[in-house]
């Protein structure tokens, strides 16, 4: 009753993944058949029910995966500021006393380049990281070395993750040698800054798209693959999100490197957190519950985890005004 | 623990579904139960212990029926059946969709009932079991509503005799009584004696539906009561989900009663992984072959078949999904596998286990709870064909898996075994998995998906996995019966004489083997005389040695059955082209022999049923069944394989031809036995399937006695099917024999068959099987 070689990998060290030539075979034997990705999203909630204390712990374990997130026309310093508050203080502190947690953040807060130096100053003497969207968020179609700039000048003012979108027409024309390219271009550009890479699944066609795409970013040295800008038709999905996990392990198995997943947009309430958290534990196994390696963007979720907290904690449903905002 | 720990942990906890509710409805009953008979309960007695394999508790005493319980369970059913077929579908579709409410309206606490007596994991009773129970009698009130407009030369068979086993046992339940009580029969139904609680629910449920008194019965006990209710003079039909050993048992006993039988039993289903497959989502396949239900599934994909170049990285990927599997408490709803149904199911999976010394066995680590029945999710690669866990069915959570190189090696294997259940085709070339599905034997074919089940597909296997369907418009066929009444057949003797006629040259019947005329083995022959007594020829009487051979030439004419329905029909409209160019000389043939003057008629009706079988050829088609997925379920008529059929006595060409024909237009190989009493016209029509390109082997002709043949050929292990419509006593040897390998028998019980009058469809569909291929897709 020995386990064999190979169904029980260790990661061989904690480095951060340095990426890989381009491996094209690889690349090509992904396969993702849709029906039965559904199948298994699909079952997912209902093999797996977490309830009372349990369920209390994963609630905050997710807020501490939030990436809260405000990427919008009209930021200001002053809306960053808030939010950067609510980073610091995302629970009630009763709520939290309650449950006898002394403290807890979120996961990072994500902004545009211009509203960086407004967080970082917000989030002084905390170990709360800004990241910073980038490489012309969110359509990546400004020019490529200004999208290389902007990684390097946002680095600078001091974004100690990069959240970067690919160009999405190099996965349609197939062009996977220069897509490789792109994304090791900018994990360079990041320097020790993390970096995430936006796949923006909702403009692959095919969730094969999205496993060979998955692949070709963790090869170029991605940190994190992130499913969406939160700007296509479609964001994070359950199958998109299964499909990159499955990535992210088959890259775990063959190379001992961790590479970090973050679904984003379209996650705002409890009870989705719950689940991707269960389709991490299922898929990837609890080292990858760790803010570390999984986040989630949004921004209204939170609200949703903290009304269902201060029900945990008093017995009754609660409601929105009850809490702060971001 | 507090929270702060349970961060750090992120473990499930506990998730447990009340059982409060189905334990107040067992105290309520005094945790005893009668049967449940003509509307209502009999009295707990003669008691037996069901109790829950997940704690070893005792869950109600239930009775053992005696032979009195039986008779009048039977008696009931008989009394209530002509009315509730007179009623008709529409009335009775109000029942069923009533049962089909109320089933969808208990739906939680049958769940948990179900979890508490069979031991699955909550969330199978509750997503899988119950609400496809509940389906079932919705699609069923439906074809009760619609019997007498797309049924209208069916009625009811009677009463049936249903035994149904402890793996689903809700649902089992609603897959035997929907379909028979919808078209018009009245049941007799024993679950088995582990998991009778479902049933006995169900029972109040009928009542709560006002259905009329013993139309549905429901009887306890062990297997002893399923034998009483196999032999009753007095039931139709006999229904049976199980053992391929307790099937044949059955078989056996039944044959020669009349009864009409339909068994669905064992299997050991390959899974089959190519190199392109989605192998993560091929994985997780597995789960749901055969880690559902405790492994305890016919059709369980018990048998992986890996393409040897992935088989490392596929194995491993399937021992880390092994590893995050959770087994436990059924009723907790974060559990993947339950408990073991009874301790007795469990020691047999453990002693074939530990029986086996071949291949490499993987247990994934976890702690077995201390009370009740478990077995852990066992895998045991690297196994071979010759390993005996490759070919018995566990029912148990093991898998056991070898490597195949090719396409075509993994047809060779999935198909090396006696049960022809179920098959998994993992994929991403459909091309590929269209011809897989095609070649491999089975009844119920899944592409990158398993176990899928639905009420509007029939569901079924082939070789020693039984026959019948239940599901599907193919379900309704066993709870029915042709409206057409045949009179009993008067006996047919072959005339006497001492005077011979003088030909100028001597001629020598033969048998026809392989497309050649052969001497027979025993080097006898048998005079054959004509009407007036004259001895008009002799022809051979084959023994079993002719039968094997005429098998071997069968079973190596299987080119015939992938030959395209069109290319069918053009060697038998040939053959009736070259019929009718002899239609004279065949015709004074049959009046000499018979004395009669209609020869011509029956020479002009057999071209006739040449011609309509050969615009059949190419017309059976299938279906596309209506099955909740987004993808197809398709119900593809295939042939049966090598058919053994005893003719006809008294139409020695018509009833010889009007079953060749339809056997060979579905792809059917054929071993014609031909009229004991006229045989000369059947060795006459040799000559014209010389000339007709037939290939050889796909019809065989023998000569000789019926009685003597019968259990030869019915006994043969490489014939598929056995019709007879022989005026000697043989349908009891032929149903008995069949038992051997569970071979399709189509017997006539010495009634005769209106020859002239023939329902094509009944022949049709007795020359194929319905193999469903459920093909989900997506982008």
């Amino acid at each position: 009753m020995t386990s064999p070689a190979g169904s029980k990998l260790e990661p061989i060290a904690e480095l951060r993944n340095p990426g890989l030539p381009l491996d094209l075979p690889w690349v090509n034997s992904a396969q993702a058949n849709t029906s039965a990705i559904e199948r298994r999203v699909a079952t997912m909630p209902r093999r797996r029910s977490v309830k009372k204390d349990w369920q209390a712990a994963w609630y905050l374990k997710a807020i501490s995966c939030i990436d809260l997130t405000t990427i919008a026309g009209d930021d200001t310093n002053a809306r960053v500021q808030r939010l950067c508050a609510k980073a610091r203080q995302p629970v009630r502190a009763d709520i939290l006393h309650s449950l006898d947690i002394p403290i807890i953040h979120v996961g990072a807060v994500c902004v545009y380049h211009d509203m960086i130096s407004a967080a970082v100053e917000a989030l002084q003497e905390t170990n709360i990281p800004v990241a910073a969207v980038s490489t012309g968020f969110p359509a990546g179609l400004t020019p490529f070395d200004l999208r290389v700039k902007e990684i390097e000048r946002s680095v600078t003012a001091g974004a100690k993750e990069i959240d970067v979108v690919i160009s999405r027409r190099l996965v349609l024309e197939g062009k996977w040698s220069e897509l490789y390219d792109e994304i090791k271009t900018f994990r360079q550009a990041c320097g020790e800054s993390r970096i995430k890479v936006i796949l923006a699944t909702g403009e692959l066609g095919t969730l094969r798209n999205i496993a060979r795409t998955s692949l070709i970013a963790m090869m170029a040295g991605a940190d994190f693959i992130k499913t969406s800008t939160g700007k296509e038709n479609t964001n994070a999905t359950l199958p998109v999100g299964l499909v990159m996990v499955r990535a992210i392990r088959d890259y775990f198995q063959r190379t001992g490197h961790n590479v970090g997943f973050k679904p984003a947009g379209g996650i705002s309430k409890a009870k989705d957190a719950l689940i991707y958290l269960t389709l991490i534990k299922e898929e990837l196994g609890l080292r990858w519950l760790q803010p570390d390696l999984f986040r989630i963007g949004a921004s209204s979720l939170l609200g949703d985890l903290e009304r269902q907290l201060e029900h945990h904690f008093i017995g009754h449903y609660s409601s929105n005004y009850r809490h702060a905002i971001s | 623990m507090t929270i702060r720990k349970k961060i750090d942990m992120m473990a499930y906890g506990p998730s447990l579904e009340s059982a409060d509710a189905a334990m107040e409805w067992l105290t309520n009953r005094g945790n005893q139960f009668g049967h449940f008979i003509d509307g209502s309960f009999t009295q707990p007695t003669n008691n037996f212990e069901s109790q829950n394999p997940a704690t070893g508790e005792k869950l109600a005493e239930l009775t053992q029926a005696t032979p009195a319980d039986v008779d009048r369970s039977v008696t009931a059913a008989r009394n209530a059946q002509e009315n509730w077929e007179r009623i008709g579908g529409p009335k009775r579709a109000y029942y069923l969709y009533a049962i089909a409410r109320l089933l969808q309206k208990h739906g939680r606490l049958l769940a948990v009932l179900e979890t508490l007596d069979n031991g699955k994991p909550i969330r199978e009773a509750r997503d899988i079991d119950v609400p496809l129970a509940q389906r079932h009698f919705y699609y069923h009130a439906g074809m009760a509503q619609l019997m007498q407009d797309t049924l209208p030369d069916r009625k009811a068979v009677g009463v049936c005799g249903q035994i149904i086993p402890w793996n689903f046992p809700l649902l089992m339940l609603a897959w035997k009584i929907a379909p028979a009580i919808a078209m018009g029969n009245t049941i007799v139904l024993k679950p088995a004696e582990y998991t009778s609680l479902t049933a006995l629910f169900f029972a109040e449920l009928c009542h709560q539906a006002h259905l009329p008194s013993g139309v549905v019965n429901i009887i306890t006990g062990d297997s002893a009561v399923g034998a009483m209710i196999v032999a009753h003079p007095k039931i139709d039909k006999i229904a049976f989900t199980g053992s391929t050993d307790v099937g044949r048992k059955i078989r056996r006993v039944t044959a020669g009663t009349g009864k009409s039988l339909t068994l669905e039993l064992g299997g050991k289903s390959p899974y089959i992984v190519f190199e392109d497959a989605d192998l993560d989502s091929a994985v997780e396949g597995l789960v749901d072959a055969i880690w559902f239900n405790q492994g305890e599934v016919c059709c369980a994909g018990s048998r992986l078949l890996v393409q040897e170049n992935i088989s490392r990285l596929f194995l491993s990927k399937l021992r880390s999904r092994m590893d995050r599997l959770r087994i436990g408490n059924p009723l907790d709803k974060s559990i993947d596998v339950g408990a073991i149904v009874d301790p007795i199911q469990l020691e047999t999976i453990s002693q074939l286990v530990q029986a086996e010394h071949g291949g490499d066995i993987y247990q994934s680590e976890f702690t077995l709870p201390e009370q009740g029945y478990f077995y852990p999710p066992t895998l045991i690669c690297g196994l071979h064909p010759t390993d005996p866990l490759m070919q018995e069915e566990i029912f148990g959570p093991v898998l056991v898996s070898t490597t195949f190189r090719t396409p075509s090696e993994a047809v060779e294997l999935a198909n090396n075994s006696r049960y022809g259940l179920a098959a998994t085709i993992w994929t991403e070339n459909l091309s590929l998995a269209f011809e897989i599905s095609a070649q491999v034997v089975a009844g119920v074919v899944w592409i990158n998906a398993t176990n899928l089940f639905d009420a509007a597909s029939g569901f079924g296997g082939v070789r020693e996995s039984g026959f019948g369907r239940e599901g599907g418009w193919e379900g309704l066929l066993p709870y029915t019966k042709s409206i057409c009444k045949t009179p009993l057949l008067s006996s047919s003797v072959s005339f006497e004489g001492s005077q011979s006629l003088k030909y100028d040259v001597d001629r020598t019947a033969k048998l026809y083997i392989g497309g050649k005329q052969l001497r027979p083995d025993s080097g006898y022959y048998q005079k054959i005389n004509d009407a007036k007594g004259r001895l008009i020829g002799h022809v051979p009487m084959a023994n079993r040695k002719d039968i094997r051979n005429a098998v071997e030439s069968a079973n190596s004419a299987k080119n015939w059955l992938s030959t395209s329905g069109h290319a069918r029909a053009q060697v038998i409209y040939y053959i009736a082209e070259n019929l009718s160019i002899r239609a004279n000389e065949f015709a004074s043939r049959i009046n000499m022999l018979s004395a009669q003057e209609s020869g011509i008629k029956e020479v002009q009706k057999s071209i006739d049923r040449l011609f309509s079988y050969a615009a059949w050829a190419d017309k059976f088609d299938g279906r596309i069944h209506d099955v909740p997925i987004r993808g197809l379920a398709l119900a593809r008529n295939e042939p049966v394989g090598t058919i053994g059929i005893f003719c006809s006595d008294h139409y020695p060409l018509l009833g010889l031809i009007s079953v060749i024909a339809p056997a060979i237009a579905m792809g059917n190989t054929v071993i014609s036995v031909v009229s004991e009493a006229f045989p000369l016209v059947a060795t006459d029509f040799y000559q014209i399937l010389e000339t007709s390109d037939v290939p050889s082997g796909v019809i065989n002709i023998l000569t000789g006695s019926h009685t003597e043949l019968a259990p030869h050929l019915a006994g043969h292990l490489a014939v598929d099917a056995v019709w007879s419509f022989s005026s000697s006593d043989i349908s009891r040897i032929i149903e008995h024999e069949s038992a051997n390998n569970l071979k399709r028998t189509w017997v006539n019980y010495q009634q005769d068959y209106d020859w002239n009058n023939i329902q094509a469809r009944e022949f049709l569909s007795a020359a194929t099987e319905i193999k469903n291929i459920w093909v989900p897709y997506g982008v």
